[in-house]
């Protein structure tokens, strides 16, 4: 799985490999990231699945792009 | 023409092009330069690259079907920039004046709120996040009725 972090979010490196295969949608890998990085629990953090930004909880695979953005500030 | 890009930019050079494709009628342009008041070094912006893109190319193409327009064409630099150094350009095309006017003012709006970019402030020293400021979400708001 390949991990985004953008704007404020941007200083954390985490490695998408690190993802157990169990996770298998967002607010389950939302959840297990959030242990060690409480500000992925914020729910003004979007997140984008493959460049789709998504509503609600939505099943991700191994494959995957999902991308943590913070409140933009626009242009 | 949508551009998102880390290299300046010469906004004259963007306008003249833009007027050679525009037709017959009106073109509007607008270029935003960066601020340096507060004590501001540097302006830092985040993007996400595709995605930036395509959600701005998403707002032009229905900007260009609700104004009737003949074109539009936006470019945002993205990366950091100082205080002088133009940031955006962004230009519309129609007919008629009022279309061209009325469009330019709603697009901009639309991009300082919309537009899926990180701003980043660097203000004595020290590194400040940024996010849409209060009057640029009620300028935005203008054009919500028009949404759909």
């Amino acid at each position: 799985m390949r991990l985004l972090m953008l704007g404020r979010l941007s200083h954390l490196t985490i490695d998408g490999s690190t993802i157990p295969p169990s996770i298998s949608d967002s607010a389950a890998l939302r959840a297990h990231l959030g242990v060690e990085w409480p500000e992925l629990n914020d729910p003004k953090v979007k997140l984008a699945v493959n460049q789709t930004l998504v509503h609600g909880t939505v099943p991700i695979s191994q494959d995957d792009e999902i991308a943590f953005l913070p409140p933009m500030s626009g242009g | 023409m949508i551009r998102v890009l880390e290299a300046p930019f010469d906004p004259a050079e963007a306008l003249a092009t833009f007027i050679a494709g525009a037709g017959e009628g009106a073109v509007m342009s607008f270029v935003g330069i960066v601020r340096g008041a507060g004590g501001v070094e540097t302006l830092t912006l985040d993007h996400y690259p595709g995605f930036t893109e395509a959600e701005i190319t998403r707002l032009v193409d229905a900007l260009i079907i609700r104004h009737r327009l003949s074109a539009a064409s936006v470019i945002h630099r993205y990366g950091k920039m100082r205080p002088g150094e133009p940031i955006m350009f962004a230009a519309t095309a129609a007919p008629h004046r009022r279309a061209a006017m009325r469009a330019l003012d709603e697009l901009i709006d639309r991009l300082k709120t919309e537009a899926p970019f990180w701003k980043k402030e660097r203000r004595d020293g020290s590194d400040h996040w940024l996010e849409a400021s209060d009057a640029d979400q009620t300028d935005a708001k203008r054009w919500a009725a028009s949404d759909g």
